[in-house]
């Protein structure tokens, strides 16, 4: 009786999911098909702003640009911001001695002179780097930007226990033994004590590196080296009202809930040779239910997701159904993989970590990841198809994505022989509990393993506490987290920006450690060390690619896919394209609207 | 089926032939009956008696034996709020001061409730509403039938508390059931009853639920305000002993059906039913010792969906093979006059009877 | 009754330090059991140790756990002023702890949110009371009919589907769909029609799944009632039917509801999450769920108390409401 009545149950739920499911359709219907090549709602087609500028004839100024997003930022203060589309965003309200060019696909990973007048001047054998300040270039309030308000705020990053949470690049460059205390703790009267940056007047800056980084004007680039004014610096809570070097301003913000920017009126175009500013307003909304925010993006309420992490499930398959022509697909820069802690045994065996790699069947991983289109193209080395250097699928040692791609049983025994466990062995996989896709490729991996006869179990650990977890090299060992799956993206696109601290031995940390494979390779420290010593640029990216071999050729990472997403473009946004400098998101700052209305 | 009834209880039409009652109060063949998974429970199948004002009726027998289904049958308290399909099944005639209440109109009858007629249920704690003053609830009762502001419903409340012997009524007034003793909530409960001066009180095993002293003291109450107010009285109990010193006539039931019926005097001293018998037996008595006394009606109550056949007393009986040719079991027996207003209803001869009671039963009670 | 409440009261005071307490010490205590270290969620990919050390310094995380709690108690009456490496940050009283992560004060949010919740609350409340007490009155009434059948099986499905299924259905057909309703929460103080027609959708998806509950146990309870001798007494008495059910059994069939109604707003004020999560509405159920997203405690902490006190009170007032429905617990 019981069961019966249960079974019921069930078969009530199931059919009212079948109406539902009816239903949905139905509603998404109303929309009208409009797939590929261009609409008659004005969609400009499906991938059409992939690394190329659509609408941008369109282009109107004013109107109200409408963002959508799951998450809020980490922080909108320049200095604690991590969050890539924070970066992206950053660019309404702050300005940067330099940046990336507003231009889609590679050239957007190229810098142009921003506050400065020009890319520095290099001097000293890449030691000494000199910029002067444009000519009216101002603040929220009218007055002018000084060399020292850019020294200020690039100060901020050394005061890393107020300041928590951004990349501290420029403090490991600029001050690596950690002397400057801080623009807090400065004695000097006018807080200004880092001895590595001069102001000689309010238009120049001069920086003074210990050591050459050929990509320190990469570091110049990001947010955290925005100005900061000092009467302005309300530390920790600078984030609720950053005071505005762009051409927009924060005109109310509720943490979690909403953000408005509003033109900044003392911002003069022609001190501006990036940003276009063609909205008269910003708005974003938060969103606690993904599939809510994709339903109000196909419904017309809002322009993009400003998170640019994809389309949920749920949406996608509706949009690439439904609406193809406002969907981009492009590469997102970041690289999903498994990694293997030589720690912990029998990895510290190349020939076990390579009996793994051949074993996986990595078409069965990419599906996990969610298929070629919204997943990704299988990864088949370790450096980001955007990093300069990259060389995409055609560098394939292990013939991941040919020969191999469901696997090579007979290879992976192979291996397992030289590395002397010819029965295979057992290991645990340590995967976040929060990501869903992470858990499958898991199973999709543990399956897979079975058949070469490795044994392995997954413990999916609490995905908030990453840091803490797999951070702690003492912990990976104790907890025998033989294969860990991850994912990472570059944080400016250069094989330092991608790649230091996953593979360089300096960077292998008691906590908070991202060189989670325990790599100590001469070979590869020292061609870091030359990357970042080249004084010819043109050698770069050479090395980068070199790095990436030695990385696959020590066997210590699995990729799994080059991730790709599925993003949203209203047919209402004019100028829309995506960028390498931001990992193929859509370029922020000069999105427009064709009607403003 | 083929049910005409609308409200779906079926109501027994007046057959064309029967006259109007002249009595106070008239049963007859008055059936109830009730449908259930099991079969249709026949509660009460085929009684008839008569009650004038000022008299005592007092109806005995087991539980089950149908005698409060009669009760509730006569207020209309089976067809008022019967909430599901299955409606008990009422048929017969109930005259009431020379109104049929079974074929009347329902919402008349409910004004005859409480005004005319009243009851006194069994557990006076179940039966008072615990989340109302004592007050509020005599005040609602006597307010639904007299068109007087809350005071004056109040000041009779009070009055009436103090005439059914409770001691600061003023001050009781105002306490809930809970705050009661059971005698004080019966008495509380009696003055309800009584709040409208009705002239038909039936009292349904009223004592029951009471202590030995205290069921005394209800008993002489009811006596008292029988007196003063005149009323017909119906009272249902199990124990002859109640009814005793109260009844003027007293009703034995069994099985849904009566088995004896005459003056208290007849059926206490030459009652004719094997059953009443039985009955006796069991009253206690205190001037007798326990082994003398005659052991009461063996077995259990018969089942109400299938009557045995016969005299449904039958397999109780111990007499049941004293009338010739198995009768008992295969006929009904009818009620027979067997004294002046004295029925019963008995298959043995009158000479039997007479003779099984002087000699058998009288001398063991 | 005095005492009544008073002991009530009494009770409840007792019982919110205690869950003060409890609480404190499942977000403080657990994780250094677990060996988590609350301060690295606090910083970003680069864990620089003067960041972890600096927030550390600043939620005080170094102290024993006993000065924390005293801190913290404090802090809700004086106020609290936080600070580590020359950055102050003062929280008024009430101070219920401050954010780190989204740099306000917990209280402010609180008292930003729970408005939203309330409106939820409420008045989903009115129309599943309305309308769930009517239908289990009418099936009690109508036993075995067809419409109570009918509302039966309606009812099951409103207990066994879950919100964000009913949630994302009616916003399908009604939002996006038939396009009938905005669907957007807009606050009370800028548009009463706005935010009317916003909370329409979420107070009809949360009444649907209480209604039905409503529904199941006001019919058990009425059916219940409509058996006890004193519901006969009042139709001897010759009351009307509707009098009878209208007055002395709906008086009793009140009693478990409210004690249903006291707990579930209670629960609901502490966050009618997948509701609010479902529709977007910026109410307490959504801070806290953003909150567990971005490992914020205080703010997860804060709303577990208000949560806690919200039912805390939900419970006196329920007692007390029982109180004056029966009087047979004052005695109690």
């Amino acid at each position: 009786m019981t069961t019966q009545r249960t079974s019921g149950r069930r078969k009530q739920v199931l059919a009212a999911a079948a109406v539902v499911a009816g239903l949905l359709t139905t509603a998404a219907c109303g929309g009208g098909n409009d797939s590929g090549g261009g609409s008659k709602n004005g969609a400009a087609g499906f991938d059409a702003a992939n690394n190329k500028v659509a609408q941008a004839s369109a282009v109107k100024k004013g109107g109200t640009l409408k963002f959508g997003g799951a998450q809020d930022a980490d922080s909108w203060d320049t200095t604690r911001g991590y969050y890539g589309f924070m970066w992206n965003f950053a660019r309404y309200y702050s300005r940067q001695l330099v940046t990336t060019k507003a231009e889609p696909g590679k050239a957007g990973a190229e810098l142009t002179p921003d506050l400065a007048s020009g890319l520095a001047k290099v001097s000293d054998g890449g030691k000494t780097y000199t910029y002067t300040l444009r000519d009216g270039i101002t603040w929220e309030d009218g007055k002018p930007i000084t060399s020292k308000d850019v020294k200020y705020g690039i100060e901020r990053v050394w005061a890393q226990d107020v300041l928590s949470g951004g990349p501290t690049y420029l403090k490991d460059v600029l001050d690596p033994d950690g002397k400057y205390q801080g623009p807090y703790k400065d004695k000097a009267a006018d807080h200004l004590g880092l001895k590595a940056i001069d102001t000689p007047d309010d238009k120049t800056i001069v920086f003074h590196l210990p050591k050459a980084n050929s990509d320190f004007e990469e570091m110049l680039a990001l947010v955290s080296a925005s100005p900061v004014r000092q009467d302005k610096d309300t530390k920790s809570k600078y984030t609720l009202h950053p005071f505005s070097s762009g051409p927009y301003k924060f005109e109310s913000y509720n943490p979690g809930k909403d953000l408005t920017l509003v033109r900044n009126t003392n911002w003069k175009q022609a001190s501006d040779p990036i940003r276009k500013a063609y909205p008269d307003k910003i708005t974003v909304k938060f969103f606690s239910n993904a599939n809510d925010l994709d339903q109000r993006l196909i419904n017309g309420d809002i322009d993009l997701d400003i998170n640019q992490t994809g389309m949920s499930p749920q949406g996608r398959t509706e949009a690439l159904k439904q609406h193809k022509a406002n969907l981009d697909n492009p590469v997102s820069g970041y690289i999903r993989y498994a990694v293997f802690p030589q720690s912990v045994k029998p990895f510290d065996n190349e020939h076990c970590r390579k009996a793994v790699i051949y074993g996986a069947d990595h078409v069965s991983l990419q599906t996990a990841r969610g298929g070629p289109v919204a997943g990704g193209d299988i990864g088949t080395n370790m450096l980001p198809p955007s990093v300069p250097g990259a060389e995409g699928q055609k560098y394939d040692p292990y013939e991941l994505a040919g020969a191999n791609k469901n696997g090579n049983v007979a290879k992976a025994k192979e291996e397992l022989k030289a590395c002397g466990q010819p029965n295979g062995f057992s290991t645990t996989i340590a995967v976040r509990n929060n990501k869903p896709v992470e858990v499958a490729t898991a199973q999709s991996l543990q399956a897979s393993l079975k058949k070469i006869g490795i044994n392995a179990q997954i413990d999916q650990y609490d995905g908030s506490q990453t840091t803490g977890i797999i951070g702690s090299p003492a912990n990976v060992k104790k907890k025998g987290y033989g294969i860990i799956i991850m994912g990472w993206g570059p944080d400016f696109p250069t094989v330092q920006g991608f790649g230091l601290p996953l593979w360089d031995s300096k960077y292998i940390l008691q906590s908070g450690n991202n060189n989670y494979a325990l790599i100590k390779d001469k070979t590869i420290d020292g061609l870091f060390d030359d990357y970042v010593n080249a004084t010819d640029a043109s050698k770069k990216p050479g090395i980068a690619t070199e790095i990436n071999h030695k990385v696959m050729e020590g066997g210590y990472y699995l990729p799994f896919v080059f991730e790709k997403f599925i993003n949203w473009r209203s047919s209402n946004l004019a100028n829309v394209y995506t960028t390498d400098g931001y990992s193929g998101m859509y370029d922020f700052v000069n999105l427009g609207l064709k009607n403003s209305k | 089926m083929t049910e005409l009834s609308k409200s779906g209880a079926a109501v027994g039409e007046p057959t064309a032939a029967s006259p109007a009652s002249t009595a106070f109060l008239e049963v007859r063949d008055l059936k109830v009956h009730f449908p259930t998974d099991d079969g249709l429970v026949k509660s009460v199948d085929g009684l008839s008696f008569k009650l004038e004002k000022g008299k005592t009726l007092g109806i005995v027998g087991e539980s089950g034996s149908g005698k409060s289904v009669t009760s509730l049958g006569i207020m209309g308290l089976h067809t008022a709020g019967q909430y599901g399909k299955r409606k008990a099944r009422i048929s017969g005639e109930i005259w009431l001061n020379g109104t049929e209440l079974l074929s009347a109109d329902p919402d008349h009858v409910r004004k005859l409730r409480g005004r005319d007629m009243a009851m006194i249920f069994q557990d006076p704690l179940s039966a008072l509403h615990p989340y109302y003053t004592i007050g509020q609830q005599i005040v609602e009762a006597y307010r639904i039938h007299h068109s007087v502001d809350k005071k004056t419903a109040r000041k009779r409340a009070i009055e009436m508390l103090d005439r059914v012997g409770i001691p600061q009524p003023d001050k009781r007034v105002d306490n809930y059931p809970h705050e009661f003793s059971g005698g004080m909530r019966q008495r509380a409960m009696i003055a309800m009853s009584l709040v409208n001066n009705p002239e038909l009180l039936i009292a349904d095993e009223p004592t029951t639920a009471l202590d030995v002293t205290v069921q005394a003291q209800i008993l002489d109450l009811i006596r008292d305000l029988q007196k003063e107010f005149g009323s017909a009285v119906i009272i249902i109990t199990h124990d002859l002993g109640v009814v005793a010193e109260l009844a003027d006539d007293i009703l034995v039931m069994y099985g849904g059906r009566c088995v004896e019926r005459g003056p208290a005097d007849k059926v206490f001293y030459e009652p004719r039913h094997p059953y009443t018998w039985g009955l006796l037996g069991s009253m206690p008595r205190l001037d007798r010792e326990q082994q003398d006394r005659l052991i009461p009606v063996k077995g259990s109550p018969p089942s109400l969906i299938n009557v045995p056949s016969g005299c449904a007393f039958n397999p109780r009986c111990p007499y049941a093979d004293v009338p010739k040719d198995n009768v008992t079991r295969t006929v009904r027996p009818e009620l027979t006059e067997v004294g002046s207003q004295h029925w019963a209803a008995c298959h043995m001869t009158q000479e039997q009877r007479e003779r099984i009671w002087t000699e058998e039963i009288a001398p063991k009670l | 009754m005095l005492a009544y409440l008073i002991r009530r009261l009494f009770a409840a005071a007792v019982m919110l330090v205690v869950i003060i307490m409890v609480v404190f010490g499942i977000f403080f205590l657990v994780p250094k059991w677990a060996g988590v270290d609350v301060a690295l969620s606090f910083v970003g990919k680069q864990a620089d140790p003067a960041a972890v050390a600096g927030v550390r310094e600043k939620l005080g995380l170094g102290d024993p756990i006993y000065l924390q709690v005293w801190e913290f108690f404090k802090g809700i009456f004086a106020g609290r002023t936080y600070s580590a490496g020359g950055d102050v940050t003062h929280c008024a009283a009430p101070c219920f702890g401050y954010s780190f992560k989204s740099e306000q004060a917990v209280w402010p949010v609180l008292t930003d949110r729970f408005p939203v919740t309330l409106g939820l609350a409420l008045g989903a409340a009115v129309l599943w009371l309305i309308f769930g007490v009517a239908a289990g009155v009418l099936s009690a009434l109508k036993r075995g009919s067809l419409w109570d059948r009918s509302a039966m099986v309606v009812a099951l499905a409103g207990v066994s589907l879950p919100i964000y299924f009913t949630g994302m259905l009616s916003l399908a057909i009604f939002a996006f769909g038939l396009k009938w309703l905005n669907a957007q929460y807009v606050p009370l103080d800028q548009s009463f029609t706005g935010w009317f027609g916003g909370m329409i959708l979420p107070w009809i998806t949360l009444a649907f799944l209480y209604a039905a509950m409503y529904a199941r146990i006001t019919r058990a309870t009425m059916l219940e009632v409509l058996g006890e001798d004193y519901i006969r007494t009042a139709r001897a008495k010759g009351l009307r039917e509707q009098t009878v059910i209208g007055k002395h059994a709906m008086r009793s069939t009140m009693t478990p509801i409210l004690t249903m109604l006291g707990m579930d707003l209670g629960a609901l004020i502490g966050g009618a999450i997948l509701t609010e999560s479902t529709f977007n509405l910026p109410g307490l159920g959504r801070a806290v769920l953003d909150a567990i997203r971005n490992q914020d405690l205080p703010i997860i902490l804060g709303v577990t108390l208000i949560t806690s006190l919200a039912v805390l009170l939900a419970n006196l007032v329920v007692d007390i409401l029982y109180a004056v429905i029966d009087p047979r617990v004052r005695l109690a």
